[in-house]
């Protein structure tokens, strides 16, 4: 089987196990309600579908945050999934609180402007989820957690993470399954951090691409020498694989200093679920 | 003989033993109101699955003297009843368990003779490997217990067989994986495909009881059947959901399939058990290891 096809899901049932788990997860540690950021893309879009299915509308809190230079079209999308699902939103422009931190370092490039901004938008999401009592949805996929393409302590903050476990082009599958609108399934991914940006302009390479072969070297265990053999330049196996490790940090929780016979990250080992 | 069986296929709390107790008296009540013979709860039942650190907190003796046992032992007074724990020894060794309740006593207790510890699995890190695969009697014939793990390996339920029991009761705590674009995860693809191979090729009963629920990131996919010395699945239960599944089974069907293939009669054992020496004592001698 080619891995094209390999990377197909059943969508009805990859729904019914992230709507549970939502559902379950959010309940079991005492909330009722959720708090999620709609950038007008397609993860948050799907992320909301799922978690308003899981929840009911009526405890799902949207939050749009634009920056002056978003895309419009990041705005009017937003507001279709909220109109489509009957979520509550809320609207707060981000501009008001990072401009003078901009202004105070005035040679700041776009990567770390937009690690400012990923941030702002971690802080608004988690003050709503204590002022809504909601817990915040993550809505990173497994390509992008893979590579790293994300701001540490920024849009990867989360409590839970329902699609993380899905490359993009299985969010697309399953997004176009759930009904995200057909504005938000064809534009092509960005971070809209600043104008004209596009995800696979900045990594080098297509979603497609990149999820056969993070496929073969993730899922199916392949080694490098082996995933090129099937057909991938050997560069761009070894710069996929360069990243993965290169970020792993994102990935794990901040390294605690062992010293005592008992350690918090090494051997005091409880699930999340213990609080509930 | 005909008996009825439930599969209680249920969603432990991780490590609420005292909620959990609860849930399994509303299923024993349950299955009571539908002339239950034998009811089974799946692996872990009474603690949940993924304990870590939680195992030494939640561990037991299933003896009249524990509250919890008590209770379920008292119920099986009734009702034959299996049940999924931590066990801790005599020696403070922890396994995990299943207990087959009957007549207020515990008539087999299996203890998990497979811990994986690979992948998404880090059993061996917490328990003490069973060291025992014994079928053992019923008032309604010869079982076998296993454990999720315990039947992924050929052997253990070969020998079962070998030791008499007719039924093979397997309880599991199986982490739903491999979405792809099946009907089904390929975690229950596989499980339900050994089901049916071990019906078919025991011609024994083949009672699996799955759980459902969450647990952190994992999901439990449930999915319980029953399948009969033909291989043919006679029931099967819903998928991620709480269900307690009924469903009479005809003893005499082993007459039946075994008049028709006698697989049992003709098994080589001796030649099995020769050759399985050889094989074992050649090792060293025909395959280099390094």
């Amino acid at each position: 089987m080619d891995t094209a096809a390999r990377l197909e899901i059943n969508t009805a049932l990859a729904e019914r196990i992230l709507v549970g788990f939502i559902r379950d997860s959010v309940r079991k540690v005492g909330f009722q309600r959720a708090v999620i950021g709609l950038s007008g893309g397609i993860d948050s879009a799907l992320s909301a579908y799922l978690t308003a299915r899981a929840l009911g509308p009526e405890n799902v809190l949207a939050v749009r945050m634009p920056y002056a230079t978003s895309s419009a079209d990041s705005m009017t999308d937003a507001q279709k999934v909220i109109d489509a699902l009957g979520v509550r939103s809320l609207t707060v422009p981000i501009t008001p609180y990072v401009s003078p931190f901009f202004e105070r370092f005035p040679d700041m490039d776009e990567r770390r402007r937009g690690n400012v901004m990923a941030r702002m938008r971690m802080i608004i999401l988690y003050d709503q989820s204590a002022a809504d009592g909601g817990l915040v949805i993550g809505t990173s996929n497994k390509t992008e957690t893979l590579l790293g393409y994300s701001t540490i302590f920024g849009d990867n903050a989360a409590a839970i993470q329902p699609i993380g476990d899905l490359y993009k082009t299985q969010v697309r599958q399953l997004a176009q399954a759930m009904g995200v609108p057909r504005s938000i399934l064809e534009k092509p991914p960005s971070a809209d951090l600043w104008v004209g940006q596009t995800d696979e302009d900045e990594i080098g390479y297509t979603y497609e691409e990149l999820d056969r072969l993070l496929y073969l070297l993730v899922d199916a265990r392949y080694r490098v020498d082996e995933a090129v053999a099937e057909g991938f330049p050997r560069q761009m196996v070894e710069d996929v694989w360069r990243r993965v490790r290169a970020n792993h940090y994102k990935r794990t929780m901040p390294i605690v200093a062992k010293l005592s016979n008992r350690t918090v990250g090494h051997d005091f080992l409880y699930l999340r679920d213990w609080v509930g | 003989m005909k008996i009825t069986i439930g599969l209680a296929q249920i969603h432990p709390k991780l490590a609420d033993v005292p909620a959990n107790l609860d849930k399994h008296v509303h299923y024993i009540d349950r299955a009571k109101a539908a002339d239950v013979d034998l009811l089974v709860f799946p692996e872990l039942s009474l603690t949940g699955y993924n304990l870590q650190d939680l195992v030494y907190e939640v561990a037991a003796r299933p003896v009249m003297d524990d509250p919890n046992f008590r209770v379920l032992l008292m119920a099986s007074r009734e009702m034959d009843i299996v049940v999924g724990f931590v066990n801790e020894d005599d020696r403070h060794r922890f396994y995990i368990a299943s207990a087959y309740l009957s007549g207020g006593e515990v008539v087999h207790l299996h203890k998990k003779i497979y811990l994986p510890t690979y992948a998404l699995f880090d059993e061996g890190r917490y328990f003490a490997w069973g060291d025992s695969v014994q079928a053992f009697d019923t008032r309604f014939g010869r079982f076998g217990m296993l454990i999720c793990e315990d039947f992924w390996h050929v052997s253990p339920p070969y020998l079962l067989w070998l030791d008499g029991a007719d039924v093979l009761l397997l309880m599991s705590a199986s982490p739903g994986r491999g979405l792809d674009s099946g009907d089904r995860l390929a975690s229950a693809r596989w499980v339900e495909l050994v089901n049916r191979a071990y019906a078919s090729q025991f011609t024994d009963y083949v009672v699996h009881c799955n759980r459902v629920g969450y647990e952190d990131g994992l999901n439990f996919w449930g999915g319980s059947m029953i399948t009969n010395p033909d291989g043919e699945t006679v029931a099967h239960g819903p998928y991620f959901e709480e269900a307690l599944v009924v469903q009479q089974i005809d003893l005499n069907q082993l007459h039946r399939t075994r008049s028709r293939l006698p697989l049992l009669r003709d098994e080589r054992t001796g030649l099995m058990a020769r050759e399985l020496t050889r094989i074992l004592a050649g090792r060293n001698a025909s395959h280099r290891e390094f």
